[in-house]
């Protein structure tokens, strides 16, 4: 039952988020800390913090940890589970209907408006992320030549994300060792 | 064939997504529109529109989206669950091993590092997304800056944004 229970709020929270992950921690934090007293806030937000540290899909992320802390692997499942079929559901409908879609003039035109909005509504959150990231004069070539490097040279930047682990671990190292 | 690469794709953007759902659309854009060529550039930006629009997450609906128009039904159920695995065996580790260590400097370091570089990367796909098929006449110019305008002085909701764009650009090819 508690499986079952599970599944339905983050399929519920899956098929009534709008507007990306952020916008679900509320829902989420209604649904297991208010609403049904799974875990407690402090458990809560140590789960987001979690979840906002691992790659991949945010919202995956919090159903599979806390769904695990819920009731284990089983809990995991059901949660990721119902997290993710909601999207896929929508989404398959939708798709099946689009190519059709697009041969009326009225949905291209339609298109060809949100295009532009779309490309602004991806660079925002980048602009907002080099104020988070505490991107200053000092270290703004960061961000620039990866920027560049994937426009101009087509570098794929999962290497990139990868070079700037290696540098990090490779630069603890270093301080580490220069303070004993 | 198509399976394993979306399995390949998918997983690798899993796995390395660091920073959201937005940094993973650029990576997604760069490995469907550049790398394997599957779909143009202003279908992509269909795509997005969509996946912006409909609830959960972008990059779960994006992948859905991708999925399905080149390989059918199992073609999504490949790309979403692709997409999480990396998730699944992460979260296994970590919750063996994160709490003890997430004070130590070997992880807050290289996350730190990380993130000016994702910041590049959201920025770079943005970019890539600013080609002919996206501006096609003065309008479009007035929709990406107001939409640029409006989010950061205001918030303004991005589903809002997209329904107006979608009317402005219906408007202007009446006339």
């Amino acid at each position: 039952m508690l499986t079952l229970k599970l599944f339905w709020s983050f399929f519920k929270i899956g098929a009534f988020t709008f507007g990306g992950g952020y916008a679900m921690i509320a829902m989420v934090k209604d649904a297991l800390v208010d609403h049904n007293k799974w875990m407690d806030e402090d458990e809560f937000w140590e789960s987001i913090t979690l979840a906002q540290a691992l790659p991949g899909v945010f919202a995956i992320n919090m159903a599979l940890y806390t769904g695990n802390k819920i009731k284990g692997m089983t809990g995991s499942f059901a949660a990721m589970m119902g997290a993710s079929l909601p999207s896929l559901i929508i989404i398959m409908v939708i798709a099946s209907f689009f190519r059709d879609m697009n041969e009326y003039e009225t949905v291209r035109n339609v298109f060809s408006g949100i295009r532009p909005c779309v490309a602004a509504l991806i660079i925002v959150p980048g602009i907002k992320m080099l104020k988070k990231a505490n991107v200053n004069a000092k270290t703004f070539w960061i961000p620039l030549s990866a920027c560049l490097l994937i426009c101009l040279f087509g570098i794929s930047p999962i290497y990139l994300i990868m070079a700037a682990i290696v540098a990090g671990i490779i630069s603890t190292r270093w301080f580490s060792a220069r303070r004993k | 064939m198509i399976y394993l690469q979306l399995l390949w794709v998918f997983f690798r953007i899993g796995l390395f997504g660091f920073g959201g759902g937005y940094a993973m659309i650029s990576m997604i854009r760069m490995e469907v529109v550049d790398n394997y060529q599957w779909m143009s550039a202003a279908e992509f930006a269909d795509l997005l529109a969509i996946s912006q629009m409909t609830p959960g997450p972008i990059s779960i609906n994006a992948a859905t989206f991708v999925g399905f128009t080149e390989a059918g039904f199992l073609g999504s159920v490949v790309a979403t669950f692709s997409l999480c695995l990396p998730s699944v065996m992460l979260m296994a580790l970590v919750l063996a091993l994160f709490f003890k260590h997430k004070e130590s400097e070997y992880v807050k370091r290289p996350m730190a590092y990380m993130m000016p570089v994702v910041a590049g990367l959201i920025i770079a796909g943005g970019i890539l997304m600013c080609d002919r098929e996206t501006f096609t006449s003065w309008l479009s110019f007035v929709i990406f800056g107001g939409t640029v305008a409006a989010q950061l002085a205001w918030k303004a909701n991005p589903i809002l944004l997209i329904v107006i764009s979608g009317v402005l650009g219906w408007a202007y090819n009446l006339f």
